[in-house]
């Protein structure tokens, strides 16, 4: 029955986002299976990279803040080289670069070397891990010295110093910097794309390049990861509430 | 004073019907890769060479225009010359249905079939049930990416900004197998040392919807004296035997097809 009525109204939609449109939408819709394997893809290595990369800095911003001979010195060398850098670079590095020796290829490293996704989560790791220790260790430094001190005239010993009061403090004081952090890793995570990812913005140079279209693949990725911003803002703005409830004005 | 010129001259230049002389008017800005030897690669110092630079240049000398070559990242191609970046694509680009929807194509200046590429005595089968589930690579936005997709849905596709990144992870070993113009591969790849050890597989390989007649020189819609122009230019330097000199610069055998 329905084909005797002419043009549907799905039809005319699909017109109009095709031919007088400025941005074809329903292009994007049609794809949006591609978008939410980008997002997945996303969301994956920034998640990831950020819990190991979270955890191989703790250690590392203790041992800058109580300034441990040569640790430190090796840590800040290794903090350097990974700020000092562009992650694209790194990446490139670990992935085209390594790639290129015999020696490499033939060692035991070379199944995880040869996936696109542990290369990128490898630089990921290292450059986010660089980044938090600096934050960490900021934050450390920062824990008054007053708080220390009580600790120890309590008889603490430093180990228990450092978890009871020295980082649970200092984790807090971070919170609001570290959420930069993430939005930084989330922007970064571009990169990925470059090495046959298809991340969100993989995703959308896809749909570009199929049907050679200049800016909606962009547009569509740029609205993805406003969205992922938003809720990782969102998210903090919780925590930071909950874990600075003590900052809070009392309630009358 | 400067507006009454262009309109003076885009009324002799509707006028003409796109003689040389009269187009020499503007300079025509010209797309291309230069990421995919022989047809286009860049010099260390920084200027272009290749078949499709040669062409560029013989083409604009026989309309009579200065040309000025841009560069572009293929994935970019057609939608910076529909921003007006350039006027035409002279970048190998083969005239396929889907982007005849977005451009006007010239005839075609050469046709070579695509090939696939792997590492020799690796056995493996090419039909699409041999490349299930391997991580076969491809530029994107070509009609390899196409073709691929269409004929090989399973096999693991891996999309590289350029064919030579492409190479880079065959030679590597991330990749089983690459497909992409049997000529540029053979080129850009196989005759060189990291291309030790690979070899063509398969045969020929093609699909008229996805890899269309050959390549073309893109314009955009509507820019038919353009066109015609450039046309007449490809018929003129078949004939007059330039296209030979610069053909047999690169290539042993007739690269236009037949």
């Amino acid at each position: 029955m329905d084909e005797t009525r002419g043009p549907s109204l799905l039809d005319a939609i699909r017109d109009f986002s095709e031919n007088a449109s400025p941005l074809d939408f329903v292009l994007i819709a049609q794809h949006w299976e591609m978008f939410l394997t980008g997002i997945g893809y996303t969301v994956l290595l920034v998640a990831v990279s950020l819990v190991i990369g979270g955890a191989i800095s703790l250690p590392l911003a203790v041992a800058r803040a109580y300034r441990i001979r040569y640790v430190n010195q090796a840590i800040w060398a290794y903090v350097y080289l990974f700020r000092g850098t562009p992650l694209l670079v790194q990446l490139y590095i670990i992935y085209y670069g390594l790639g290129q020796f015999e020696p490499v290829r033939e060692s035991f490293l070379w199944p995880v070397l040869r996936e696109p996704l542990w290369c990128t989560l490898i630089a990921f790791v290292l450059n986010t891990a660089a980044y938090t220790t600096e934050i960490f260790r900021g934050a450390i430094e920062a824990v008054p010295h007053g708080e220390v001190e009580a600790a120890r005239a309590y008889g603490m010993s430093s180990w228990h110093r450092t978890t009871r009061i020295v980082l649970p403090n200092a984790l807090r004081r971070a919170l609001p910097a570290y959420s930069n952090e993430i939005i930084f890793m989330l922007h970064g995570s571009v990169v990925a794309s470059t090495v046959t990812i298809v991340d969100i913005l993989g995703a959308g140079r896809i749909l570009n390049s199929k049907y050679y279209l200049a800016y909606e693949g962009f547009l569509a990725a740029a609205v993805l990861y406003m969205l992922l911003v938003y809720l990782v803002t969102r998210g903090f703005r919780l925590w930071e509430w909950r874990w600075h409830a003590h900052l809070r004005p009392r309630e009358a | 004073m400067r507006r009454l010129g262009k309109v003076l001259a885009a009324a002799a230049l509707a006028v003409s019907a796109a003689t040389a002389p009269a187009m020499a008017a503007e300079e025509l800005r010209i797309g291309v890769e230069g990421a995919y030897p022989p047809f286009s690669w860049k010099e260390a110092d920084g200027s272009l060479k290749g078949f499709d630079i040669d062409i560029a240049h013989a083409l604009c000398e026989k309309l009579g225009r200065t040309c000025v070559l841009v560069e572009q990242d293929w994935d970019g191609m057609i939608p910076a010359l529909l921003a007006r970046k350039y006027d035409a694509i002279v970048a190998s680009m083969s005239i396929t249905e889907e982007r005849k929807k977005r451009v006007d194509f010239s005839a075609k200046y050469y046709n070579t079939p695509a090939m696939f590429v792997v590492a020799e005595g690796s056995g493996l089968d090419v039909s699409p049930a041999g490349l299930a589930g391997k991580a076969v690579g491809v530029q994107r936005g070509t009609t390899h990416q196409c073709f691929m997709e269409k004929i090989y849905p399973d096999a693991e596709l891996r999309l590289y900004a350029t064919q030579e990144e492409v190479f880079l992870d065959l030679a590597a070993g991330r990749l089983d197998a690459q497909f992409s113009d049997s000529l540029q591969a053979d080129e850009g790849f196989l005759k060189t040392d990291a291309g030790n050890g690979y070899g063509f597989v398969g045969g020929p390989q093609h699909d008229l919807e996805c890899h269309g007649e050959g390549a073309g020189i893109a314009v955009r819609k509507g820019e038919d004296e353009l066109l015609a122009a450039l046309n007449a230019a490809i018929s003129a330097i078949r004939e007059d035997g330039t296209y030979k000199t610069i053909n047999d610069g690169y290539f042993d055998f007739d690269v236009y097809g037949d």
